[in-house]
């Protein structure tokens, strides 16, 4: 399954929508995984001809059907972070009038929305559209260690061992959800995990 | 008056104590026997003498202890303070607004001397005298706004206005109900209080957005919110969360009349004029169930209110395993009779508690 | 109350600069300071001409960190209802005059990492204010200003002196226009655009920026609406049990005003929404000025802004 309809939730709570072909003097974009199906939809030769394109497959096999668009530039790697200064150059290097496109999933996204938002386009103006996998990248509020791909609530921070539970709150700036102990009122009393939308 | 500072803590042995002459100043938050979410705004200018709304900024005898447990906050987590780069100018324009009001509404304790914008400012309580140049951040040990907020009690949210809404750009965050500035810094009013349960569906945010964007300046505005706290913690952050929570299953029925606290925020708001950005201190005053009960209304009131509050406001306040223990205690001091109107003590036509 | 606070002031310099603009100093009564302010900032002004108390707003143009004067720049509108006719016709240096405090409906986002203004006319002055508080901060801007002609160019010969490189002028009558399209191309990442002036010029500036896809965020824009004059009508006033007359030269909300009833307002100008009134009951059709109110809600019948929108008709029953 691609396509997730994602619960009602609180305002902070990310929405995603469907991306749509914008004019503009450049479009940039950023996908993972299945994501790439999101791109397929939207690419038109118009706006490939002024694209460029940055995609970590995730063990996905999208890559030639990407290429196959023929965006002015193209680049698969290994994962966000080996892409992280090649994003930002493309930031940099950018004039108004850019358009971008992110698709996957909520990690990859909030990474690099957070990553334009430096650059100083508002968040308003960013296209996203949800692809894949649900899990999420979880920031642990207590000793601010970030977990990625989190599927289930409560799950263990990586980085302290504290038992977390996942909630909706979420930071643009920190690209993460919060988790909060879920245990502090009653050591050792933590509930069987589940997943997150179960 | 030349006020008596407490030397005092608000953490391990928790020596704060209230006097009475704080009790009786203290901001009772309910004006009738039960609560909603309302957008209770009010100006900001003045009130009784001697009561908390008397000044701009609110000094009291917690002052110097209150700014030694917000060094020993930051010390440990210095994220509880931090400021966007385009926030530097509102933090000056927080600068000027406190240090002018101090000086003013307390001359015997604060000292402002400006020739220009070479600035000498004098706390006494902290002994404290620094010359420092007006805009000029080198001149300065700590930004503009964790300079002043450093002698200033109370937590300080200050608000970028744009897109017809308020961002939290800056803040120092010390002595909050639960909430991360490190985690919320940089959402918009909206998002902030998304974890707010049932005010979304009134349209309080709504309401209480529009009023804000229009406060001007010289035309500040208040409002009082509250919730409950076992031991008088100032540092009730989600950061400590897993290390203070532990104190809620502490309370016992011997014990509650002391351990547990109601806390109140008186919240303030005040257009910053150069970079018209809006400052939005929240003040925190904690008082004891024992205190608050020397005062027959408030015993009387706070008896209906938690007992009739709904369960969804009772589990966001974080007190919803507590209640049952609450109302026990409170309930002797509900004799049944009518409450007057208000917020305000009034002991002398209140009645005494009926035996 | 209604309205920001007031101040107390003197008109201390009157400096005529061409046919149409004429520049005013405004001093504390008291001898004291005054507020500073963020560039952009307006204040509104009380005249008190004859029986009729007229509130216009008109934009800082100084510096906004000076205590010691506001200074103001007023177009003569011949056609107008006489605020402006009454400024540069009856005041005089010496008078004694009431303003608002500052309040800024078109502030600068300070995040932006280039600044660039455009004016059109006499919408120059908020962005004197602005570049003043810029140039403070070093901050990074660029001013297109558009002026009739040369002897109407109001401010030209400072701005060209002080900031050469950041200035650039456009002469109607020189058939010299801003190349817009190319402008906005290739401004870097993060640049917010300003615009203030006629109507017209602010439609074609934010239509322009949307075509080459800029933010909707990142277009800034403030046109002060002058309440224009029209068929006097009749209003009911619900909450305060009155039926009130609005005649040809004044607005709805100074006709509020004239019988007593408190309304709130701020820029009085159709952009801050603080005077919105919901519409009980009418038969007739409302004319519309505002830029506070959306489309669908114009043609909802359901609100109007009385600062500068009118009615034609039988009968119009309003909440106040």
């Amino acid at each position: 399954m691609t396509k997730f309809t994602f619960p009602e939730s609180i305002r902070s709570r990310p929405v995603y929508g469907t991306l749509e072909a914008r004019k503009g003097a450049a479009h940039l974009l950023i996908a993972d995984a299945h994501g790439a199906e999101a791109i397929l939809d939207v690419a038109t030769p118009e706006m490939m001809a002024k694209a460029h394109i940055i995609y970590i497959p995730k063990g996905e096999a999208f890559e030639g059907k990407l290429r196959a668009l023929k965006p002015a530039q193209f680049y698969a790697g290994p994962s966000y972070e080996a892409a992280e200064s090649r994003i930002q150059k493309a930031f940099e290097d950018a004039k108004m009038g850019l358009q971008v496109y992110l698709t996957g999933t909520e990690g990859l996204m909030g990474q690099a929305q957070h990553a334009a938002m430096q650059a100083g386009i508002p968040h308003t103006a960013i296209q996203t559209e949800h692809r894949g996998s649900v899990a999420r990248r979880m920031q642990c509020v207590h000793c601010k260690g970030i977990t990625e791909d989190v599927e289930t609530d409560p799950f263990v921070c990586a980085h302290c061992g504290l038992n977390l539970f996942v909630r909706d709150h979420y930071s643009r700036r920190l690209a993460a959800y919060q988790g909060v102990c879920i245990d502090a009122e009653d050591p050792g009393n933590v509930p069987e995990a589940k997943g997150i939308y179960e | 008056m030349t006020i008596q500072f407490n030397d005092e803590t608000f953490r391990d042995d928790y020596s704060f104590r209230n006097s009475d002459w704080a009790i009786k100043r203290f901001p009772f938050p309910f004006h009738e026997d039960s609560y909603m979410y309302s957008v209770n705004m009010e100006q900001h200018r003045g009130g009784p003498e001697g009561s908390i709304y008397e000044n701009r900024f609110d000094v009291d005898e917690h002052y110097v202890s209150e700014m030694r447990d917000r060094a020993m906050v930051l010390a440990d987590d210095p994220l509880r303070c931090q400021s966007m780069p385009h926030m530097t100018l509102a933090g000056w324009d927080l600068l000027e607004l406190i240090m002018v009001s101090k000086s003013e509404d307390y001359p015997d304790l604060f000292e402002l001397h400006r020739d220009g914008n070479n600035w000498r400012w004098v706390n006494k309580p902290l002994g404290i005298d620094d010359s420092f140049v007006f805009l000029d951040e080198t001149t300065l040990p700590y930004g503009p706004m964790e300079y002043i907020t450093r002698q200033a009690q109370g937590d300080f949210c200050v608000l970028d206005q744009r897109d017809d809404n308020l961002w939290m750009d800056a803040g120092m965050v010390t002595t909050q109900a639960d909430w991360s500035l490190d985690f919320d810094i940089g959402m918009n009013f909206f998002e902030w209080h998304a974890p707010v349960p049932l005010a979304h569906e009134k349209g309080i945010f709504v309401r209480a957005l529009k009023f804000l964007l229009n406060i001007q300046q010289g035309a500040p505005a208040r409002r009082l919110n509250w919730t409950m706290t076992v031991n008088p913690l100032l540092d009730t952050s989600p950061e400590n969360y897993h290390k203070w929570g532990i104190q809620k299953t502490t309370l016992s029925p011997e014990n509650i009349g002391s351990k547990q606290h109601l806390r109140v925020e008186l919240q303030t708001f005040f257009r910053l004029p150069r970079s018209n950005a809006l400052v939005f201190p929240i003040r925190c005053y904690l008082c004891s169930f024992q205190d608050l009960m020397t005062v027959p209304k408030w015993g009387r009131r706070l008896h209906r209110v938690i007992r009739d509050l709904p369960e969804e406001l009772a589990t966001y306040k974080g007190f919803i395993d507590n209640r049952p223990m609450m109302l026990d205690y409170l309930s002797s001091f509900d004799d049944g009779q009518a409450t007057s109107d208000g917020i305000w003590p009034d002991l002398e036509s209140e009645p005494p508690l009926k035996a | 109350m209604s309205g920001a606070e007031k101040i107390a002031v003197t008109v201390t310099d009157i400096v005529p600069l061409n046919a149409l603009v004429t520049r005013f100093e405004f001093k504390r009564a008291d001898g004291g300071l005054l507020p500073t302010f963020s560039g952009g900032a307006h204040t509104v002004v009380e005249m008190e001409d004859g029986a009729i108390t007229r509130l216009n707003p008109y934009s800082l143009m100084s510096d906004p960190m000076d205590q010691t004067a506001y200074t103001i720049s007023v177009r003569r509108d011949d056609e107008g209802r006489g605020g402006s006719m009454f400024m540069h016709q009856s005041v005089k240096v010496g008078d004694e005059m009431t303003i608002s405090y500052p309040v800024n409906l078109f502030s600068l986002d300070l995040r932006a990492k280039k600044h660039l203004f455009l004016a059109g006319g006499i919408g120059i002055t908020p962005f004197l204010a602005q570049i003043k508080q810029l140039e403070r901060f070093n901050g990074n801007w660029e001013l297109h200003y558009a002026c009739r002609s040369e002897a109407l160019g109001s401010y030209v010969d400072e701005l060209t002196s002080h900031h050469p490189n950041e200035t650039h002028i456009y002469y109607d009558d020189q058939n010299q226009a801003i190349d817009l399209v190319n402008l906005l191309d290739g401004q870097p990442l993060g640049t917010h655009v300003y615009v203030c002036g006629p109507k017209g010029m602010i439609e074609w500036v934010r239509k322009t920026a949307d075509g080459e896809g800029w933010p909707r965020e990142a277009v800034h824009y403030e046109e002060f609406l002058a309440p224009q004059p029209g068929k006097p009508f009749e209003v009911k006033l619900a909450v305060s049990n009155k039926v009130i007359q609005v005649g040809e030269q004044e607005s709805l909300l100074e006709a509020m005003e004239r019988e007593g009833v408190d309304a709130p307002y701020l820029c009085r100008g159709g952009a801050c929404g603080q005077c919105e009134t919901r519409v009980i009951d009418y038969t007739g059709n409302f004319i519309h000025r505002d830029h506070w109110l959306e489309d669908d809600e114009h043609a909802s019948g359901e609100k109007i802004m009385p600062c500068v929108s009118r009615f034609e008709g039988k009968t119009l029953v309003l909440d106040r």
